[in-house]
Parts: C-alpha cells; sequence; structure tokens
C-alpha cells in the first residue's frame, strides 16, 4: 500500500491546523508555512502523476479496512491529473495572494486556504460516494470562509447567498445518496458500479431517480444551466485569489460527473445509460451561450470574467455530455486549459482593480493606469486564451473538441453554437479591452466617475512585481499547454481509456486484497 | 410506521422549501434545517425500518437494522449542524453591514453599490 496516495489530503489539513493553532498571528511565519506546503503539494502530486502513469490503479484503504467495507482513497491517471492541476494552481494562487497583500486584509487566509486544498484533493481522490460528499463540504466549508474573507456588504450578501445555494444542494446530494444506498446498499463506487450492472432491468425506477438527482448536485456544482445562478455574484465579489481558486471548484463538479457516469451509471450501462441523453448536451451549449453573451453584456470586468468561467464550463460540459473516449480525452485538455485561463482572468481583473483606484473594474474610461502597457498585454493573454483563439491553449482545446464531436449526431448543432459563441466572446473581450485600456481619459482632468480626490496613478516601482510574476506564470503555463499539447494528449488519451474501461477500476479497487 | 415516517418527510421537506422560498435570512435559515431534519430522518430510512433489532452482526442473530445509515446520518447531523453555525453567523455578518436581510440582490442594489 501507497501511503503517499493520502498525502495530498493529510498534509493540508495538518498545515491548517499548525497555522490556525500555532501562528495565529504572524502573518510571515503564516505565508512562508503556507508557501512550502504548496511547494511539497506540488512535489507530491508529480510523484502520484508519474506514478499513476504506468496505468495502474493504487489504492489506499482507510484504517486497512478492505474496499467495499471500508473508505477507500483512489489513484488513478485522471485524480492524479487532477491533483496536479490543483496543486499547481494554489501554487501560483498563494504567491498572488501574499505578493498582493490580500491574505493580510482578514485573518486565517492561509488556514482555510489550506483547508480548501484538502477539500479539493480528497474530493479528487476518493473512491467512496459518501466520501465525496464529506470532502464536498470540507471544500465548501473553506471557501465561505475565504469568500467572505476581507468583508465589506455587498461580499457579505453574495457570500450569504453562496452558501445558501450550497447547502441546498448538500442537501440534495444527501437524498441521492440515500436513495442510491436504499437501492444497492453500497457507497463504494466501483461496489456501485458492479451493483448497479446487475440489477434487473425492470427494478430500476429509484435507482433512476438517485442518479438524477447526484447528476443535480454536480450540475450545481459545475454551474450547468439553469443551476448557475450562485457563479456569477460568487465570482465578481470573491476576493481576486480566492476566485482564481475558484476556477478549479467548478470543475470538482465536472470531474465529479465524468466519474460517476463512466464508472457507475457508465454509457453502456443498460439501466441508466440513456440518462444523460441530449438534456444534457442542451443544458451545456445553452450554458456556453449565456456565459458568452455574459461577457458581452457585462458593466464589471469582475462580472465578465465569471461569465467567461460559466462559458468555459459550458464548453466542457459539451464535451463531456457525449461520452466517448475521443470527446472525453479533448473535455480533459480543455479542463487544463480553462482552468489556468479562468484563474489568470481573475488575477489580471484584480490587478486592474488595484491599479485604478475608485474606478475600480467599472468598464468605463479612466487616467492611464501604472503599467499600463503590461497589464494591457496580460489582459490581452488572458482574453486570448478565454475566447480560444490561437496561438494559446484555448484554441487547441476547442479544436480538439470540434474534432471529437464529428462522431455525435448532434455535431452540426455542437459547431455551430461553439464557433457563434466564440464569436461573442472575441467581441465581448475586445470591447471590454478597448474600454479599459484604450479609451484613457487625462490624468489632468479625472472623469466624474473617478471622483475629485482620486489619487493620480502610482509610480511603477512601487506596485509589487509578484502578482504579475504569479500572473505571468499562467499565462506561460497556457503557452506551454499549447507547445506541449502532443505529449499532454497521449497522456490524457491513456486516462479517457482508462476511464472507459471501468472494468480496470472496479478490478483494481476490489481486488485489492 | 412506513406511513408516519413517509409522510413526516413529505411535511419536513414542503415546510423547508415554503421557507426556502421566503427569500429572507432568518425562514431561509429555518427552511434549510427544516430540510437537513427531512434528508436526516430519509437517510436513517434507506437502511429500511427495523424496529428493536440490534445493528450489529453477532453470533445467533438472525434480524438485525443496517447499522451503515445510522452512521451516514451521525455524520449528515454534525456537518449540517457546524453549517447551520456558520450561515447563521454569516447571515448576521451580512445583516449588520449591508442593514438588509434580503437573500436576493436585485437591480436597484447593483446601482447603490457602485
Amino acid at each position: 500500500m501507497n501511503h503517499w496516495i493520502i498525502a495530498p489530503v493529510v498534509l493540508p489539513a495538518l498545515m491548517a491546523a499548525v497555522i490556525v493553532l500555532a501562528m495565529r498571528h504572524h502573518q510571515g511565519l503564516q505565508r512562508i508555512f503556507s508557501l512550502g506546503a504548496c511547494f511539497a503539494l506540488v512535489a507530491i502530486a508529480i510523484g502520484l502523476f508519474v506514478e499513476s502513469a504506468s496505468g495502474r490503479i493504487g489504492v489506499y484503504e482507510l484504517g486497512n479496512w478492505p474496499a467495499p467495507f471500508g473508505i477507500v482513497l483512489v489513484l488513478d491517471r485522471l485524480s492524479a491529473l487532477m491533483v496536479l492541476i490543483t496543486s499547481v494552481l494554489a501554487l501560483v494562487v498563494v504567491l498572488y495572494a501574499i505578493g498582493s497583500d490580500w491574505d493580510a486584509r482578514g485573518h486565517h487566509f492561509h488556514a482555510l486556504f489550506q483547508f480548501q486544498l484538502m477539500g479539493i484533493c480528497g474530493a479528487f481522490l476518493t473512491g467512496d460516494a459518501f466520501n465525496l460528499f464529506v470532502f464536498f463540504e470540507v471544500l465548501l466549508i473553506a471557501s465561505y470562509g475565504l469568500m467572505i474573507h476581507g468583508g465589506g456588504g455587498r461580499r457579505f450578501r453574495a457570500g450569504l447567498q453562496y452558501v445558501l445555494y450550497n447547502l441546498l444542494g448538500s442537501t440534495l446530494f444527501l437524498f441521492a445518496l440515500g436513495t442510491l444506498y436504499a437501492v444497492t446498499g453500497t457507497l463504494n463506487m466501483a461496489d456501485l458500479a458492479v451493483r448497479v450492472a446487475e440489477l434487473p432491468a425492470n427494478d430500476t425506477a429509484l435507482l433512476r431517480v438517485g442518479a438524477m438527482l447526484l447528476l443535480l448536485v454536480f450540475a450545481i456544482k459545475a454551474a450547468l444551466l439553469p443551476l448557475h445562478f450562485w457563479l456569477p455574484e460568487t465570482y465578481a465579489e470573491a476576493p481576486a485569489p480566492v476566485a482564481a481558486l475558484f476556477a478549479i471548484m467548478t470543475k470538482v463538479g465536472a470531474y465529479a460527473i465524468l466519474r460517476m457516469y463512466t464508472l457507475v451509471f457508465g454509457p453502456d450501462a443498460a439501466v441508466t445509460g440513456e440518462l444523460t441523453g441530449p438534456w444534457f448536451l442542451a443544458a451545456a451549449l445553452v450554458t456556453l451561450g449565456v456565459g458568452m453573451i455574459g461577457v458581452l453584456g457585462a458593466s464589471k470586468l469582475g462580472r465578465l470574467a465569471a461569465f467567461s468561467a460559466i462559458g468555459s464550463m459550458g464548453t466542457l460540459l459539451i464535451a463531456i455530455s457525449v461520452f466517448t473516449p475521443e470527446t472525453t480525452q479533448a473535455a480533459l485538455y480543455y479542463m487544463i486549459h480553462s482552468t489556468i485561463a479562468g484563474a489568470m482572468m481573475f488575477l489580471v481583473v484584480d490587478l486592474v482593480r488595484e491599479r485604478r483606484g475608485a474606478v475600480g473594474d467599472a468598464l468605463v474610461p479612466a487616467p492611464a493606469m501604472a503599467q499600463h502597457g503590461l497589464l494591457a498585454a496580460l489582459f490581452f493573454g488572458a482574453a486570448i486564451a478565454s475566447a480560444g483563439m490561437p496561438p494559446l491553449s484555448g484554441f487547441i482545446g476547442k479544436l480538439l473538441i470540434l474534432d471529437a464531436v464529428r462522431g455525435s449526431e448532434h455535431v452540426w448543432l455542437i459547431w455551430s453554437v461553439i464557433l457563434a459563441t466564440t464569436l461573442v466572446a472575441v467581441l465581448g473581450f475586445a470591447q471590454a479591452g478597448s474600454k479599459v485600456f484604450w479609451k484613457t481619459t487625462n490624468p489632468e482632468e479625472p472623469s466624474a466617475a473617478a471622483g475629485e480626490d482620486d489619487p493620480a496613478p502610482t509610480p511603477a516601482v512601487t506596485m509589487p512585481r509578484l502578482p504579475l510574476v504569479a500572473t505571468g506564470a499562467l499565462l506561460a503555463a497556457s503557452v506551454l499547454l499549447s507547445v506541449f499539447a502532443g505529449p499532454v494528449n497521449g497522456f490524457l488519451s491513456a486516462t479517457a481509456d482508462q476511464l472507459y474501461n471501468s472494468e480496470i477500476y472496479v478490478s483494481g479497487v476490489l481486488g485489492a486484497r | 410506521m412506513e406511513f408516519l415516517v413517509a409522510s413526516a418527510i413529505g411535511v419536513l421537506t414542503a415546510v423547508g422549501l415554503y421557507l426556502v422560498l421566503r427569500f429572507r435570512s432568518f425562514p431561509v435559515i429555518l427552511g434549510i434545517s427544516m430540510l437537513s431534519y427531512a434528508v436526516n430522518v430519509f437517510l436513517f430510512a434507506t437502511g429500511r425500518l427495523a424496529v428493536d433489532m440490534p445493528p450489529v452482526l453477532s453470533e445467533g442473530v438472525t434480524a438485525y437494522t443496517d447499522p451503515l445509515p445510522q452512521a451516514l446520518v451521525l455524520t449528515a447531523i454534525v456537518i449540517s449542524f457546524g453549517m447551520t453555525a456558520v450561515v447563521v453567523l454569516l447571515a448576521l455578518g451580512a445583516y449588520l453591514s449591508a442593514r438588509t436581510d434580503a437573500v436576493d440582490i436585485g437591480l436597484d442594489d447593483q446601482e447603490a453599490d457602485t
């Protein structure tokens, strides 16, 4: 038994406890330990990733209880990939938070951040449906604290909405799990897959209800229309590093859909196969449309970034909803890309907001800000990546999806929606970028929105460099993802194959002893 | 027995949904508590209703009640208790800083803030 599998859960958990108990008044120590933990997490994630590339299913039995009786953590290619993305994103985000002093605007940023990492990594690694619920709650309760970090009436109200929405989602999750347990008598995912396949075809009404409820829960997390209402306000009001970390949270929903609906309710399972039929694809298409139209119509950069996150989830869920190995491979590539691009967009928006003073992120002309050209270039990069234009990874991601859905019966619909929304997104980003970066007013005559007491733009030397480095690192990651698209796709192809050969997973977990 | 439990879950869920749709933070929190009570009873019933039976297997026992839902319910109770505490504090913070207990954020709020 490889004990490293549980390290991505235990390390942030211990670190969070140490930070909150031993160094709650030492901002400097908190930063050092939090950053160190993130570096260690990246190293562990790389190790697990290399191990998973061999194709063997790693199983960690908690308390040494064998699989269907105890809780297991399972390391396969998909979960190792997701943990790696999480750890890299966390490192960048924590660098940004330290550099921009976001972590000093309230208490316990780093402790909550580590708890959130624990929840996310746990949700990716667990092989038990109820344990998935528990890790969802861990990551949610940490995200509630992070969401309102720094305070402010507006943020509190957005946070309350977010919490209430997710509490309803959690209730639904429990109803779904209860139904599944009542039908199958197990909650271990591998065991569920076996039992669901064995159920007689005429006795599946309750099972279908449970599977559907579960899909709704994951759709809430993945912001699938019409369950996306919590996202724009939350992401636009959350502190920037938190919003950037939330870029991986919607992917937790997408991951859970991918996991449960290939393993347990797989496309070839007779009783539940047609559940995720055309309506799922339709909802994903509408999600993409609404997201990109929101980009075009946003009045603030924060909301623009939030709607572009919805749009990218739409694209991702379109690719997932077709459920073939090729489309899943494309979806995974797009998932890596959209995590990077979404986080980059939120960080760039925050850089702009910090430098524009009272104008904030509103899309109105304002005096030129410090480091104007550099920020314009970063926004340009983030916009290119989010819209899916060459040369960044969004282009390759969308191309892979378009190519992979050619076998689907709805290919023309998917193609036209993706291509049309890309055009809308390009227009939206271009409009926002030109308003913020080109239509600058003269600093001597501040615009009405800026007010009389608006200070002159701060000289470039006083602006901290670290946030720019962190944002630039994401841009570099997007470039690297395009340059190494070939090897990455080789791995993702093997990942998709492993997902659709669910008997490998089942025998890996249940036959571990 | 089955009828009693089923209707109790149904009534609790209906009350919870009604309260959640009131869009004021205090009724919404009460509604979410009701929903979590409903789901706790529901989880308890998923192992089938068995009265007066031991929850564990031991020598010579042929009839027993499923112990797993009890463990699940315990976890769910603990989590929903913690979540309710968080959301009460958050609602209080939102009320004190924004001076309104409306849960939805309307268009006029957005203009007032900017």
